[in-house]
Parts: C-alpha cells; sequence; structure tokens
C-alpha cells in the first residue's frame, strides 16, 4: 500500500552553510499523506542533496536530536507534520539561531554540555542503602515532570535571555538547566545541603536565574510539555527571594495563576 | 601515509546507550582512563526509545517473586536457548543495579508504601517491571549520563579537567577495531562533523552498540542501528552467537507511511488494551501454543479479572511472549482479517477511562496524537509487527562479557548474543544492559590493568591505520557509475524484510543470500559526492558494509536452523524441535577476506551448548524440561 496518489509537491527553502556562511536554498520535493517535516529533508537527502547535513535520531520525538526552526519557530522536525501546513506554502528550514552552525542544519549545543557540567549532581542521603530509598509519588511527582525533558534544547534557542545575546551565555544557564537545578532542589531525598550547598541560592548566583524574565517563550515551544516557566523558574524564584527580593516573583505569582 | 591524530586510553567503550554508559561508569570508578565514543549526541542513544521498564525480582508489589522465578521466566521466554549463566547473572544482579540508579538520582513511579513500583509485562510471572510512566529508557540514560557528569565534575575538582579520566567523543564512528598480533590495541574512528580521521589506542574494547534493524524495512530502531559492532567484532576475528533469532516486536504503528514501525508499547497490554482483528474477535485466545496453555485466561472474562485480581486468574493471552502475538497478528493479517492499513486493531479506549490512560500512557498518548492523528482515548490504534530486537550478537563468556579469541575485546548490551536465547521478554533489556554493562567495564578495566602499564601494551601499526583511512575514502573514490548508497540500503531492506522477516522459508532465504551477493558487488562500488564534512550519505556508505555483514550472517543462520523457535520462525518447518535446543549457531569470519566481493564473508559452525547446570533445572517441574530439552540432555 503507498500513498503515492495522494502525493503533491512542495516548495521548501532549507539553509545550507557552514560557519564561513550559507544561504537560503529552494527545493520542491514530493510529500505524501502523513509524513512529517524530517521525512521531507530524508527525501531530499535520498534523491537532491546526498550531503545535507541534519542530526536525528529516534524520529518519534523521544530523543530531542532533530531541533531546527521551522518557519521561524523551534521545533522538532520529527513531530512537525506536513498537514499542518497548506500545500501553497513555502516552508523554510533553518538552524537553531542561538547556537554557532556547523553546517547546514547542524549547530553546535556544546554550550548545554558545558552548562549541565555546572550543575552539581545528586546528592545520595547518608544511612541510606541501595534499595532503602523510600519515597511517596505525589512527592516524586514535580521532579519526574522536568526528568521528562529530552533535552532537545528548544527552550535554551527560544530564551530571549541568550538568543540574540552571546554576552549572557557564560551566566546564564538557560531554561533546560535552571530547571534541572530545580528538579534536583524538589528531589525527596536529595542532600545538597548537608553537604553545604544551598540549590536554590545557587540557581540565583551561579546560574543566572535572575536573567529570566518569564515571558515563558520556553514553556511555549517544549515539545514534551512541561510547564518550565510555572513549575521549575517561578518556584525557584520564589524559594530564593527569602534570600534576594526579585521584583519579577510577584509579577511571576499573578501569572502563573492563570494556568489552564 | 594517513596523518592522523593518536590518543592514549586505558579502555575505550564504542556506543553511549545504557550499555556503553554503565561500561564506561564502571571502568571509571575502578580506575581506568576511559573513551566513549559513540555516533550521536551524548543521550541521545537508542536507549531512550525503551518504554516499558527494567525487568528485575525486587518482589516490590508481589513478594513471591526472587531470582529464581525471574531466571526462570527468562529461560521460558528464550525457549531453554539461553546462555544459562548470563541468565542466571542477570536475574541475580538486575535488583542491585536498579537500586544503584536511585543512588544516581533516578526516580522511579512508587508504590503505596513508597518503594519502586512494579509493572506487570509479557513472559513475566510477577509485576517486576521497574518503570518511569512509559518513558523509562529515558530516565535510564538520563540517569547514566548524570552519572558520568557527576564523575567528571569530581575530576575537575581534583585535576582542573573535566575529561581527564572519562570522556564523551560525541558524533563519531568507530570503522575498525585495530589489533596487535591477536589483542586488541585500539580503535580507528572518524567524527561525523568534519570527517576527521583519529585512532584511540586502548589494551580494551568494549563494544556496546546495539542492533541491526536498519538492515530490515519496517523497523523500531533508529538510524544509528547498523550493526557496527557485531561487524566490528567479525571483522576483528570474534564470532556471532545464533543470529538468526530476531524479535518482532507485535505492535509497531502502521500507519501512515513515514512513522510504519515506530513502537508501540507492551505497557498498553500490560494496562488492560486488548487486541481485535477486524471482526472485533480477541483473537488471541486461539494462539495459545501448548507449552503455554497452563499459564494463560481461556475465557474472555478470566482474562479480564487478572488485571483486578491476579493471584486467582490466569492472565490474559495478549500477554503471551512477544513472538507468539507477533506471529498471531501476521496469522490474522494474512487471514483477511486485518485492519484497513493492514494491521490489527489494539484498543485501550474502550478499556479505561481517558484520564487515566493518558496518566499510565502519555507517551503513547502524544506519540499517536501527533504522529497519526489518533486520540487513543477514544479509538482503537492500528498495530503490526516490526523488526525490534536482535537476540544473536557477539559470542561472550558469561562472566567477562570477554569475546572469544580476542583478548581485550568485550560486548554487552544488544550486540552481545546468549543472555535472551531464542527470544527476549520485555523489560530484560534495560536490566541486560546494567547488568552486563557493569561487568563489561569491570573486566574490560582489569584487563586495561594488567596491560596498559606493562611493556607489552600492544602497539597500533601505522600499516592498519592506512588501510582504514584507505577503506574509509573509497567512496570518494567511486568510477564512473557509482551506486548510490541510499538506493542499495533501500534494496537491502526491502530484501531482508520480504525474504529473511518474521515468517522464513528455504527457497526465500537462499533468495536472499543470492541478493547479499550482488549487493556486496554493487556496495564495492558504492560512490558519494560532496566532502567529509558532516556528509551523510559517506556515513551512510561507510554503514553498508557492516549492515551487508550481519544480514548475511542472520540468512545464513536462519537458513541452517530447520525449525521454529522464538524469533525464528520457519513456514516449512514449523514446530519446535527438541533436537536443535542444545545447538548454537556461530558465524565466523571468512579468514582471510576474499578479494572478490561476491564471494561469501561467513562460514557457520554448529556448536553444542555447555549443559544447563543441575541446579538450574532444578527450578523446573520435570514435565516442562520435556516439552524443551533434547532427549540425550534429559539423561545426563
Amino acid at each position: 500500500m503507498t500513498a503515492t496518489g495522494t502525493g503533491y509537491d512542495a516548495r521548501f527553502r532549507i539553509w545550507r552553510g557552514d560557519a564561513e556562511g550559507g544561504e537560503l536554498r529552494d527545493f520542491t520535493v514530493e510529500v505524501h499523506e502523513g509524513e512529517v517535516v524530517l521525512d521531507i529533508v530524508h527525501r531530499l537527502q535520498a534523491t537532491q542533496a546526498a550531503d545535507l547535513a541534519v542530526r536525528w535520531n529516534c524520529k518519534a520525538g523521544k530523543c530531542g536530536s532533530c531541533s531546527a526552526e521551522i518557519n521561524g519557530r523551534p521545533r522538532l522536525m520529527c513531530m512537525t507534520r506536513m498537514s499542518t501546513f497548506s500545500r501553497e506554502e513555502t516552508i523554510t528550514i533553518t538552524p537553531l539561531r542561538a547556537f554557532p552552525v556547523v553546517r547546514d542544519l547542524v549547530t553546535d549545543v556544546s554550550f548545554n554540555y558545558t552548562k549541565a557540567r555546572e550543575v552539581p549532581a545528586f546528592v545520595p542521603p547518608q544511612g541510606l542503602a541501595p534499595g532503602e530509598y523510600r519515597m511517596q509519588q505525589v512527592d516524586v511527582d514535580r521532579s519526574q515532570e522536568f526528568r521528562k525533558c529530552i533535552e532537545c534544547f528548544l527552550c535554551q534557542d527560544t530564551c530571549h535571555v541568550v538568543r540574540d545575546h552571546e554576552e549572557n551565555k557564560a551566566a546564564f544557564a538557560g531554561p533546560r538547566f535552571l530547571m534541572r537545578v530545580a528538579e534536583l532542589d524538589m528531589h525527596p531525598l536529595d542532600a545538597a545541603e548537608s553537604e553545604g550547598l544551598d540549590r536554590k541560592r545557587t540557581a540565583q548566583e551561579e546560574h543566572g536565574l535572575g536573567y529570566c524574565n518569564i515571558t515563558k517563550c520556553c514553556t511555549e515551544v517544549c515539545p514534551e510539555g512541561i510547564k518550565i516557566t510555572d513549575n521549575a523558574l517561578i518556584p525557584l524564584k520564589e524559594r530564593a527571594v527569602d534570600r534576594k527580593y526579585d521584583p519579577l516573583v510577584w509579577l511571576g505569582s499573578k501569572i502563573s495563576r492563570r494556568r489552564d | 601515509m594517513a596523518q592522523v591524530d593518536r590518543q592514549q586510553w586505558d579502555v575505550v567503550v564504542v556506543g553511549a546507550g545504557g550499555a556503553g554508559l554503565r561500561a564506561a561508569i564502571e571502568a571509571r570508578e575502578r580506575g581506568a582512563r576511559t573513551a566513549v565514543i559513540c555516533k550521536s549526541l551524548f543521550g541521545k542513544a537508542h536507549t531512550v526509545m525503551a518504554e516499558g521498564g527494567i525487568a528485575a525480582s525486587m518482589g516490590n508489589v508481589n513478594s513471591a517473586d526472587n531470582w529464581q522465578v525471574h531466571f526462570r521466566d527468562t529461560m521460558r521466554g528464550g525457549k531453554f536457548l539461553n546462555q544459562w549463566r548470563m541468565a542466571e547473572l542477570h536475574a541475580k544482579e538486575a535488583p542491585d543495579r536498579v537500586w544503584e540508579l536511585e543512588t544516581w538520582g533516578a526516580l522511579f513511579d512508587r508504590t503505596p508504601d513508597g518503594k519502586i513500583s512494579q509493572r506487570n509485562f509479557g513472559g513475566h510471572e510477577y509485576p517486576r517491571l521497574a518503570h518511569v510512566g512509559d518513558r523509562t529508557g529515558l530516565e535510564l540514560i538520563r540517569t547514566l549520563q548524570q552519572k558520568i557528569v557527576q564523575l567528571q565534575q569530581q575530576d575537575f575538582k581534583e585535576s582542573g579537567d573535566h575529561e581527564a579520566r572519562l570522556k564523551i567523543f560525541q558524533e563519531c564512528t568507530v570503522t575498525r577495531v585495530l589489533k596487535d598480533g591477536d589483542k586488541v590495541a585500539g580503535v580507528f574512528c572518524y567524527e561525523r562533523e568534519s570527517g576527521r580521521f583519529f585512532v584511540l589506542e586502548a589494551p580494551a574494547v568494549v563494544l556496546a552498540t546495539g542492533g541491526i534493524g536498519k538492515s530490515f524495512k519496517t523497523t523500531s530502531n533508529s538510524w544509528e542501528y547498523t550493526g557496527d559492532g557485531h561487524a566490528l567484532a567479525l571483522l576483528a576475528g570474534a564470532p556471532l552467537l545464533n543470529m538468526e533469532f530476531i524479535q518482532f516486536h507485535p505492535t509497531g504503528m502502521v500507519w501512515p507511511p513515514s512513522v510504519k514501525g515506530i513502537l508501540v508499547t507492551e505497557s498498553v497490554r500490560g494496562d488492560g488494551g486488548v487486541l481485535r482483528n477486524s471482526e472485533g474477535k480477541r483473537f488471541m485466545f486461539d494462539y495459545v501454543p501448548s507449552v503455554f496453555k497452563e499459564k494463560y485466561a481461556e475465557t474472555e472474562e478470566e482474562g479480564d479479572r487478572w488485571y483486578e485480581d491476579q493471584e486467582h486468574n490466569r492472565r490474559p493471552p495478549e500477554l503471551l511472549p512477544r513472538d507468539e502475538v507477533a506471529r498471531a497478528i501476521n496469522s490474522e493479517v494474512k487471514a483477511g482479517r486485518g485492519s484497513p492499513h493492514g494491521g490489527v486493531f489494539l484498543d485501550v479506549s474502550s478499556r479505561l477511562p481517558a484520564e487515566v490512560i493518558k496518566r499510565k500512557l502519555p507517551s503513547m498518548y502524544h506519540q499517536f496524537k501527533e504522529l497519526a492523528d489518533v486520540d487513543i482515548t477514544a479509538e482503537p490504534m492500528e498495530v503490526g509487527p516490526t523488526c525490534h530486537y536482535v537476540m544473536g550478537g557477539i559470542a561472550v563468556d558469561s562472566d567477562t562479557a570477554a569475546t572469544v579469541g580476542v583478548p581485550g575485546l568485550f560486548a554487552a548490551g544488544e550486540v552481545a548474543g546468549g543472555m535472551h536465547g531464542s527470544n527476549r521478554l520485555g523489560g530484560n533489556s534495560l536490566s541486560d544492559l546494567l547488568v552486563f554493562g557493569r561487568r563489561a567495564g569491570w573486566h574490560a578495566a582489569e584487563h586495561a590493568a594488567a596491560h596498559a602499564a606493562t611493556a607489552d601494551r600492544p602497539a597500533v601499526d601505522q600499516a592498519q591505520v592506512d588501510a582504514a583511512a584507505a577503506e574509509a575514502l573509497a567512496p570518494f573514490h567511486a568510477e564512473d557509475g557509482a551506486e548510490n548508497p541510499y538506493t542499495l540500503h533501500q534494496e537491502l531492506q526491502q530484501s531482508m524484510n520480504d525474504l529473511v522477516g518474521i515468517i522464513r522459508r528455504e527457497g526465500e532465504m537462499q533468495q536472499a543470500l543470492g541478493r547479499l551477493r550482488a549487493l556486496r558487488v554493487r556496495a564495492a562500488r558504492a560512490g558519494v559526492e560532496g566532502h567529509r564534512q558532516f556528509n551523510p550519505g559517506w556515513h551512510l556508505a561507510l554503514d553498508l558494509r557492516n549492515m551487508l555483514l550481519v544480514s548475511e550472517c542472520v540468512a545464513k543462520a536462519a537458513l541452517e536452523r530447520t525449525e521454529s523457535r522464538g524469533g525464528h520462525t520457519r513456514e516449512d518447518c514449523p514446530s519446535m524441535e527438541r533436537e536443535w535446543r542444545p545447538v548454537n549457531l556461530v558465524c565466523h569470519p571468512v579468514d582471510p577476506v576474499p578479494a572478490d566481493p561476491a564471494a561469501d564473508r561467513i562460514r557457520l559452525v554448529r556448536r553444542r551448548t555447555e549443559p544447563i547446570r543441575p541446579d538450574l533445572l532444578a527450578l523446573f517441574e520435570k514435565e516442562e524440561l520435556v516439552k524443551y530439552l533434547a532427549e540425550e540432555e534429559l539423561y545426563e
């Protein structure tokens, strides 16, 4: 059974180039029923541009590799169905803007791996042997939501603190890794405090939480639907506030009540 | 002479999925300077796709569970062809490996008394799978990734260098294991981004590259699964075991075409989902094989009661081992009782309230909504078999994960053979990764310690490096009439799917071997355009060598085994034959490698399995053993 009968030709503009520079190139390519943008990129590789660079892996929205900007919006190519565009529309695919281009749609995401290393790891509680951990589901729910993160880095890409401000990158961990701090902070058995590590304070002082002005762009692009701003960043700000006044917390607490 | 960078490490781990990362953690904690090399970004490995859980007999939900019961289930699932010592170690050590993850920060779903919750799964007698919703693989990979970061943070504190003792080379591919005489000396690699070649010298190499699904058209596997580790082992002289056994997961998506093959987790059935044909019939009741008759419900009513009361009812046949369910679906479709797109219906919408479905199966809800525009809380899914897992793999020593005949070469995870026999139970893969990943890392570190410091540290000679570089560059020098690697790959996938797929016949497999021969000849002329920087066409051209080698193993072994067992179904030899129980089929590389691309690469040898230890046999009833063991084994 094939879907050839329902196929049509779509117009694409895809950024091709490398660190030296590049340009949008036009392609016309066949599209079949039920396909996603990544299918079309693969068809281009197989038929028109064998050396078109693209990063991908699971093709099911679980690994977070195929991040790109589709018509200017950060998205996973494997989870963007062609049926969401009209047949007449020209679809533009560009690499993630916040990170340096390697080639074509592939960017250098090492910023994220550097930031991951700056967040101190889980500290196991003293006196509890493996197998003796006891936690209630309601207490792990919060951190579990953040652990759904597939590290697609779309939130890192869209966050305007770094999107057009290279100079902020050194001081700002980005939504993904601030959320990692929140995740560890809310872990029922994390023993960071016993080692003199105050995760809330480090969020503010070492990971740049203060830069975040809770515009919720990160939440909007999250393919996992994680409420990054409401459930991770704002609570982290609220927890930090008794140490350091942050006027945005007041605003944040207003906005966060507008939950659906 | 190729100028390539060389670095020295103690242990090199190829692959950064569950097995590779667990091996790396172990090797580093035992003092070995360890490098991990992987084709994707760190944290993206195919392990993230695992949904159901990690099988470990912790007994948190049913205290009657223990390692012996887990061992029994594993052997039954594998139709007694499992390398029994692996199945024993696996069942004994899995709980410790899960609990250890908690100390590294993993957050599993909980029982009401705060322990790790465990769920039911096909072939497991008790609720046994530690899980996190239906994204357990992601939790596993992230926990291991974060443990590695923690070790790197520790090294940074001590030395000022995060990568002093544990480094990830991401988006790099290994094309050859290099040797010094018969010993491992390192690996030859290229950076996918730049195409730059480099050599990692090490006396111990762990292969943890996963599976071979990309040789098949319909598969749940990602692009990385091109049988690299299987091929690297063969090319280094290490044999493969029982490559005919391939698991077709019964429930892959069948529609739309672009997602055909993507997995629908078994938890859908574990949580109450049922399979129906186009007539609305729950057909699995017609497909319970005699060896399982006493264990499964005979009526829908009993099966339904089991979800509530597992003590007094038998489980529904939807939860039979995967090979049985896949074959049943295949038969229904063939008999004309399939769904519109050539599968059957998997329905959870009429079984559970919408909010329960969304809570218990969030990824599945998401996946169908986003990819197929199907709301699984309101309508049934369409599913069919998809190539999912290879039980066969590199022959290894059960305790040490050492390969056969190549000192310093180890293998763990899907790339290793033996553990699962002829069929793997769901949930036994993640536990396999942890148990044998750790063992491989441990013994690789010991091997390295014995060789790294001494004068007999294996050396990499320049001739091997030059040969590996020339081989990797060949696709750029293809003559006129070069073959397109994408076309070759598609033809390979079609051939394997059609001729060595879920149901096999002698004539078709012979035809497959002929096609593979022709593809080998054409692949020798595979050519690519452009340059070495991030060139996917070039990468595929290099992967073809591996897929063709592995496919030859599968087809040869499948032709040889004239019975049906687990993940190997012969239409012309439909029953399981007891005399085949103690027979392993071992694929050796033809040595020296023939110059003619048409010539066979693989020599198949029958080898008798080691007798099962009496105390392990004593865990089974005599009547059950009679169904499986060969006549002479019963009297040994």
